[in-house]
């Protein structure tokens, strides 16, 4: 479903993705680890078009998609979350969800129709199937750091995306919310049929739900293969998990 | 082809524009560079550093070395000025979005200035050239007077003093890192608040200088606060905000396209240099000489 | 340049009061030349016509985020546009002032383009450059524009028809050429306002916001963000070329300084005096920045002096402008009433 080929990216000198290659298979779960700094952002800001590589190529279905400007990378069928959340923290949560609709559905040229009138039942399925529902007429800003997590992955499945990349979703939250959240990815991902490609501090988190592992230290893939595999291996215990657990 | 002497007239001229902007930008620049802020209020801080030069004049009464006790007074009140603006009132507007802090300073350019014309009114005030400096000299048949030139060197050497104390001092290098990245500083157990007003008085003193020393040379009055303001814009933008040796460059750019502008094209000299300034936001948003904001 | 969270108002729903405020305000509109003075028409006519330029502004800065130092620019070229067509070249009012809107928006198109493509200082700096230019040429193009000096007497529409009208209306007869104009102008703002409204309020409205509230996220629900901008540059630019067109008139001549850099933050003032998050808001902010200018002028000269401290009391006090205050103070009612 999504291949990378050998993608570079240097700041200033410092090489943060250096020659990452790897391969997501349509359907499964992969997540990618490593620790701080290993290039887990950069290479997700690669796949998504807001940072160009400095070479390399990124293949989506197999089209090539390198260099693509990111509105067009989401319309080709590609949804993300960020690491920082990413909400319109001054529209209630209902419009946020609803704008993702109507820029998905081309309406977004259209001046003159009223918008409250758009989109009401597909924003509310959604929201209902978040658990989000009953807070769609809130200012999105003022939600918790769990439910806004929450509601940029509804803004992000409002594109219907058919590849989902989430980067760290359960940053900052507590365990209640970090087991939640997990569950609502795993049950939405089942319902969509979508593939789901993200990164993870928490090593619970990862062997949980994770198919296939890739891991990255320092810009280079180390290693990938199945949880099993990834955990059986002397160079990731070395570098990555010898140090953490 | 005109004469060539005319044509280096006219480049001395520019010259000395161009050194005196480039006091006043540096001041505006020095104060983007760290706080991240275009000082509207800049414009009106030269001002009021002419009507204080002026005011000092009038007190101190004629005689040597006058003048300049009054312009390096005229300088210090104003970085008080600014120190006093700073810790008062712009301190609050941090954390806000930037249109607040741009407005703020639109507002201190409309208090300012009618306090300015409510203390010294709006007839125009001059002040006569320092007594040490009225002669003049000729060079290369084109007459210069003694005052232009010496503003002509005190420009470069402003510069080099400043560049120096960027380079070589503690507080150099603070000021250096705080313009590259504001949030490690904190970190690193320098006290942020104490040096945003510092930056701020300083760079108030750069433009209240320019203002004493331009008072014996062009009239003060109303108004040309708003004009120089631009000025200094154009001059900041084509070299670079923030960047010291782009503001230079900047101001020697700017110097030279208005003077040979009025030479050529005399009714599109203006134009000619916003149009620079257009062009070099298209080309390299952060100016010749200045580096992408992050 | 962004503004951060809790600095605007959130936008209200729709209650009773916003949905039949703004029909009042028309009526009460109407009726000024009734009271009897020229004066009052006069500052009415200013005010509205004022109220389009801030309100096409707000639609730049309140709902897409994007802070212009250079709008003053479209309102010169529109005050030119119809100031040239119909003293110079003989045009009907009913040309002249579409072009005024049709010239202002091709130069938004030209210099939106370019500026787009910057963010924040930088963005903000461009507008402004190329307002400047705008002003240099309107400055120093003597022949055409009239230079420094500006285009006096412009002329008024021709309201000949409205006096035939008259013989059979005789509500509409015994009006003075100024009154007729001043109704004119409220017809066409009502008109663009009612245009803008529905704009603001439509999908293309909607994804602005998102455009406000978070680029890098609008960006990746698919929308091209830039073009977005660019569209909103335009149509800004276009009603307050408009709104220029009305103004040339109104003053009886053109002048360089409708597009100096002090008019573009005289207008952002008004913005955020009425409140930036709100469609209103700007419209208030000119009624209000207006009557006192009146008032002011009349016990001192040192208007910007009063202006420049109501700013800073606004920018430490009411960041949401008056309507963000009145909204507060309403709720604040309402909440208590309920309480009670």
């Amino acid at each position: 479903m999504l291949e990378v080929r050998d993608l570079h990216k240097a700041f200033g000198g410092f090489a943060a993705v250096g020659g990452v290659s790897l391969t997501v298979a349509a359907g499964r779960v992969t997540a990618i680890i490593g620790p701080n700094g290993a290039g887990k952002t950069t290479l997700f800001n690669l796949i998504t078009g807001h940072v160009r590589p400095d070479a390399g190529r990124v293949l989506f279905e197999g089209r090539d998609i390198t260099g693509l400007a990111p509105h067009d990378v989401c319309r080709l069928g590609m949804g993300r979350s960020f690491q920082r959340t990413n909400i319109f923290p001054r529209l209630t949560v209902f419009q946020n969800v609803q704008a993702a609709f109507i820029s998905h559905r081309h309406r977004g040229r259209d001046l003159f129709t009223p918008v409250d009138r758009l989109y009401q039942d597909e924003t509310r399925a959604l929201l209902d199937s978040l658990g989000l529902l009953d807070r769609s007429g809130e200012m999105s800003g003022f939600l918790s750091h769990g439910a806004q997590k929450q509601l940029e992955l509804g803004i992000a499945l409002a594109s219907e995306p058919r590849l989902l990349l989430l980067d760290e979703p359960t940053a900052g939250m507590s365990a209640v919310e970090t087991r939640d959240t997990i569950r609502l990815i795993s049950r939405i991902a089942g319902e969509r049929g979508l593939t789901l490609l993200f990164t993870e501090h928490d090593m619970d988190v990862v062997f949980s739900i994770a198919q296939w592992i890739t891991v990255l230290h320092q810009g280079h893939v180390i290693a990938g293969g199945t949880p099993a595999e990834v955990r059986r291996d002397p160079e990731v215990r070395r570098v990555y998990l010898g140090d953490r657990r | 082809m005109p004469d060539p002497s005319f044509v280096f007239a006219q480049s001395l001229s520019g010259l000395t524009a161009a050194m005196f902007l480039f006091l006043i930008a540096s001041g505006l620049s020095l104060i983007f560079g760290v706080l991240r802020v275009l000082n509207f209020a800049h414009g009106t801080f030269y001002m009021l550093g002419a009507y204080s030069a002026y005011q000092l004049v009038q007190w101190l009464g004629p005689g040597p070395g006058r003048f300049w006790i009054a312009a390096l007074g005229a300088a210090l009140a104003i970085a008080v000025l600014g120190g006093l603006v700073e810790r008062l009132l712009f301190r609050h507007l941090y954390g806000k979005e930037e249109l607040y802090q741009l407005l703020f300073t639109y507002a201190l350019v409309l208090i300012l200035s009618d306090v300015a014309k409510i203390v010294w009114g709006t007839q125009q005030k001059s002040v006569s050239r320092p007594p040490e400096l009225t002669g003049s000299l000729s060079l290369f048949g084109a007459i210069v007077p003694h005052y232009n030139l010496l503003i002509l060197l005190l420009g470069p050497s402003i510069a080099l003093a400043f560049w120096f104390v960027l380079q070589k001092t503690r507080a150099g290098r603070v000021i250096r890192a705080a313009a590259l990245d504001r949030e490690t500083l904190g970190a690193l157990g320098v006290n942020v608040d104490r040096l945003y007003t510092l930056v701020f008085m300083l760079g108030s003193f750069l433009g209240g200088l320019g203002g004493a020393l331009i008072a014996p040379m062009r009239a003060t009055v109303p108004g040309m606060d708003t004009e120089i303001i631009v000025e200094a814009f154009v001059v900041v933008v084509i070299g670079g905000l923030g960047s010291f040796w782009g503001t230079f460059l900047g101001a020697l750019i700017y110097g030279q396209v208005l003077s040979f502008g009025i030479l050529f094209f005399p009714r599109f000299s203006i134009f000619a240099v916003f149009a620079l300034m257009a062009a070099v936001l298209i080309v390299r948003p952060w100016g010749l000489l200045g580096r992408p904001l992050q | 340049m962004r503004a951060g969270l809790g600095d605007l108002v959130p936008m209200t729903p729709m209650t009773a009061l916003a949905r039949w405020a703004p029909a009042v305000a028309l009526a009460a509109a109407f009726c000024v030349p009734a009271l009897g003075s020229r004066f009052y028409t006069f500052v009415a006519n200013d005010v509205v016509i004022w109220a389009l330029f801030a309100t096409s502004l707000n639609l730049l800065v309140g709902y897409t985020g994007l802070v212009s130092f250079g709008h003053a620019a479209y309102f010169g070229i529109g005050a030119y546009t119809t100031g040239l067509l119909m003293k110079k070249a003989g045009v009907s009012f009913l040309l002249a002032f579409p072009a005024a809107g049709g010239l202002a928006g091709a130069f938004a198109l030209v210099f939106g383009f370019f500026c787009v493509r910057l963010t924040r200082i930088y963005f903000a700096m461009l507008t402004l450059a190329f307002a400047q230019i705008v002003w240099a040429i309107c400055f120093k193009w003597n022949e055409v524009t009239g230079g420094e000096q500006g285009m006096p007497e412009i002329p008024y529409p021709d309201f000949g028809w409205l006096e035939r009208l008259g013989a059979a209306v005789p509500a509409v007869a015994g009006w003075r050429t100024a009154e007729y104009y001043y109704f004119l102008t409220l017809v066409l703002v009502a008109l663009c306002l009612w245009v803008l409204r529905r704009i603001v309020g439509s999908p293309f409205g909607r994804i602005l916001t998102t455009i406000r509230e978070n680029p890098e996220r609008a960006e990746f629900i698919g929308v091209n963000v830039r073009r977005y901008e660019l569209a909103a540059f335009v149509l800004a630019g276009v009603f307050a070329g408009l709104a220029g067109g009305l103004f040339g008139i109104f003053n009886r001549g053109v002048f360089p300084d409708f597009a100096y850099w002090t008019k573009s933050s005289e207008v952002l003032i008004m913005t955020l005096l009425g409140g930036m998050g709100t469609f209103f808001g700007p419209g208030i902010g000119a009624l209000a920045l207006i009557l006192l200018n009146q008032q002011i002028v009349s016990y001192t000269e040192y208007w910007p002096l009063v202006l420049g401290t109501i700013l800073v009391v606004l920018l430490f006090g009411f960041p949401g402008g008056l309507a963000g205050a009145a909204i507060a103070l309403w709720q604040r009612a309402r909440r208590r009433l309920r309480g009670a």
